[in-house]
């Protein structure tokens, strides 16, 4: 079991290696010097001078990764020229509304889709199972920000229920946190729900076709205990498996809901740091991103074991 | 004399035409298909549906509701009388005009970047699955690139390329490689095990062409499914971007920048963003419904599993 994790967290690391070098490339690609790039558009020679020594780069592209991938293994991942701090200090700062609004959507998420996508397969080929097929297409259909702008337009400005826009730190008290909330998390959760919804169909009704379904309604089992304790416990292993690879769609997500809601979180920051082409701070979002979509894969495949007992490493 | 058929020939035959046709019975190949067959005439023939230039302002015509009157400048200096369906922006540009001529993008980078994935993925994929020394570095660089959310790649290439249509397709295509990679790849891993193949390969056909000419074509069932797919979702992104202000240049009609010029005023004039968001909408739910037809129609066991 012990020997299990160790080799599973071995193996993310040429992954993580991988999206290293990617990251280092992508600068390199970029046309142009990368320490004029790095230092901004408003960096004196000084400055750029200052960037080709620390980083290297009049030496050959080997040795400047090497010297890279040194400041990234000390989590240095540079200063950001705009914003004038350390990467690793903007990203902590703005780490607090992005988790927030993840967990939330999760959360949300989870709870409405899974009994959704159980009852959907309980009931195959039922009305309440075309509807929820048919709200799945819509919700990957229709794109994250219009989402946004129609639920801004009827529950912020013509019901006035909930503010337009803007972040409230928990420690601003925690009804106005969460007020500002809902509204993003419902947004961001369309498209979660519709994953997870269809992919708990599918593995429960692949479930209640088993014979040991047949066993627990034979021996007289109320219909909600075969569908909770025998169909959707078995039918865990790929709902936690979607939602693992979904963290990339909620990333991708992030970045547009904060933007439309003006959250200062990271997808802000990234859009940010993108239209102010500053640099170091693009490499440090892509690479805290990526860090955290393969530490939640890897903890996805860790809790099979908890999950499907019959699972043994 | 009858002529001869060959009785395996003509079976075979009588195979395709049965899944062409199990194509066109699906009703949702009909509905995704006829709605997008719209859009694209729609696209073709913005000319000629009342529209002006998309690129024309006029000051006198600035945030006009849908449906009213205004004049606008002709690039000869001529003012001409406008009626504006859809309304205009801050400049006094007809968003009925953009929002048409907007089609042409979405529909084209949809088309280009799946081409773009599949052609990039299948190359990838087939040499993954047939040539055995590559697989494995191959693979892993599809692993890190794939850990790597797609929406951030795209962002991040634009950025440092600056946006055109070519580099908003190749930056939006390039994270859908690695899905396009594995898939082909699994698909050529069973297929390699086939006994036709192993003729081929005992017959002694150069490797390249024992790649393209016996494994490949097994493979387009799956590859068109999965083609519908990512075009839907390039539509998107090119929308996200351009509604991100990182995508292309402001100045060309796409969705994503008009409903990002929509913005600062959504809470006068919300049709700025909704209008081009129900385009929008239609154009990725119906290229998704095709795709699900396809689906059910080409590639049953996906079709089993989701």
């Amino acid at each position: 079991m012990l020997n299990f994790i160790a080799r599973r967290i071995l193996a993310t690391i040429p992954v993580l290696a991988i999206v290293a070098v990617l990251v280092f490339l992508l600068l390199r690609l970029t046309p142009g010097d990368p320490a004029a790039i790095l230092a901004g558009d408003a960096a004196s020679a000084d400055q750029i001078a200052r960037i080709r020594v620390e980083l290297g780069l009049d030496q050959p592209i080997l040795v400047q990764f090497g010297i890279w991938l040194g400041h990234l293994l000390a989590g240095d991942l540079g200063e950001s020229f705009y914003y004038k701090v350390q990467v690793t200090e903007l990203i902590a700062q703005r780490l607090e509304p992005t988790l927030s609004l993840a967990a939330l959507t999760i959360v949300f998420a989870v709870l409405v889709s899974v009994p959704l996508g159980a009852i959907a397969a309980w009931r195959f080929g039922g009305w309440f199972d075309r509807a929820l097929m048919g709200f799945s297409v819509m919700g990957f259909s229709i794109p994250v920000f219009v989402l946004a702008y129609i639920l801004i337009w009827i529950v912020s400005l013509k019901l006035g229920w909930l503010p337009v826009q803007g972040y409230k730190r928990l420690a601003d008290g925690f009804w106005p946190y969460l007020q500002h909330l809902i509204l993003p998390s419902i947004t961001l959760s369309v498209i979660f729900i519709a994953l997870i919804a269809r992919v708990t169909r599918a593995s429960v009704l692949e479930a209640l076709g088993e014979d040991y379904i047949r066993t627990a309604r034979a021996k007289g089992l109320r219909e909600s205990r075969v569908l909770v304790r025998h169909a959707l416990a078995n039918a865990a292993v790929p709902i936690v498996t979607v939602i693992g690879i979904g963290i990339a769609l909620l990333i991708g997500g992030v970045v547009v809901t904060e933007s439309v809601y003006a959250i200062p979180g990271l997808g802000r920051l990234t859009v940010d740091a993108v239209l102010a082409r500053d640099f170091p701070t693009i490499q440090g979002v892509i690479l805290f991103f990526s860090l955290v979509y393969v530490g939640v894969n890897l903890a996805v495949d860790l809790s099979y074991v908890f999950l499907d007992p019959r699972i043994r490493y | 004399m009858e002529p001869q058929t060959h009785p395996v020939e003509s079976a075979n035959v009588a195979l395709r035409e049965s899944a062409w046709a199990r194509v066109r019975r699906n009703g949702s190949v009909r509905i995704g298909g006829a709605v997008l067959a719209l859009l694209v005439c729609l696209a073709l023939a913005a000319p000629w549906f009342g529209t002006v230039d998309p690129t024309l302002f006029d000051a006198a015509s600035r945030d006009l509701v849908p449906g009213e009157a205004g004049e606008i400048t002709t690039l000869d200096g001529d003012i001409i009388e406008h009626k504006f369906w859809f309304g205009s922006d801050s400049f006094g540009r007809d968003i009925y005009s953009r929002v048409l001529y907007g089609t042409r993008v979405s529909l084209m980078v949809g088309l280009l970047a799946a081409l773009l994935s599949l052609a990039f993925g299948i190359v990838c994929g087939l040499s993954a699955g047939y040539l055995r020394w590559l697989d494995g570095i191959l693979m892993r660089f599809m692993d890190g690139l794939m850990a790597i959310p797609a929406i951030l790649i795209a962002i991040a290439l634009v950025a440092m390329w600056r946006g055109s249509l070519t580099t908003v397709i190749i930056a939006i295509a390039i994270p859908e490689i690695p899905r396009v990679t594995r898939l082909v790849r699994s698909l050529v891993l069973t297929i390699r095990e086939e006994p036709y193949v192993e003729a081929a390969v005992a017959l002694g056909t150069p490797t390249w062409k024992v790649m393209f000419v016996h494994i490949l074509p097994n493979t387009i069932a799956p590859l068109v499914v999965q083609g519908t797919y990512i075009c839907a979702s390039a539509i998107l992104v090119e929308a996200i971007l351009s509604f991100l202000g990182v995508g292309l240049p402001p100045d060309i009609p796409t969705w994503g920048n008009i409903m990002a010029e929509g913005r600062p005023q959504f809470n006068q004039y919300p049709h700025n963003i909704f209008i081009p968001g129900v385009f929008l909408a239609i154009t990725v739910l119906a290229v998704n419904i095709l795709g699900d037809g396809l689906r059910d129609t080409l590639d049953p066991k996906m079709a089993k599993r989701v």
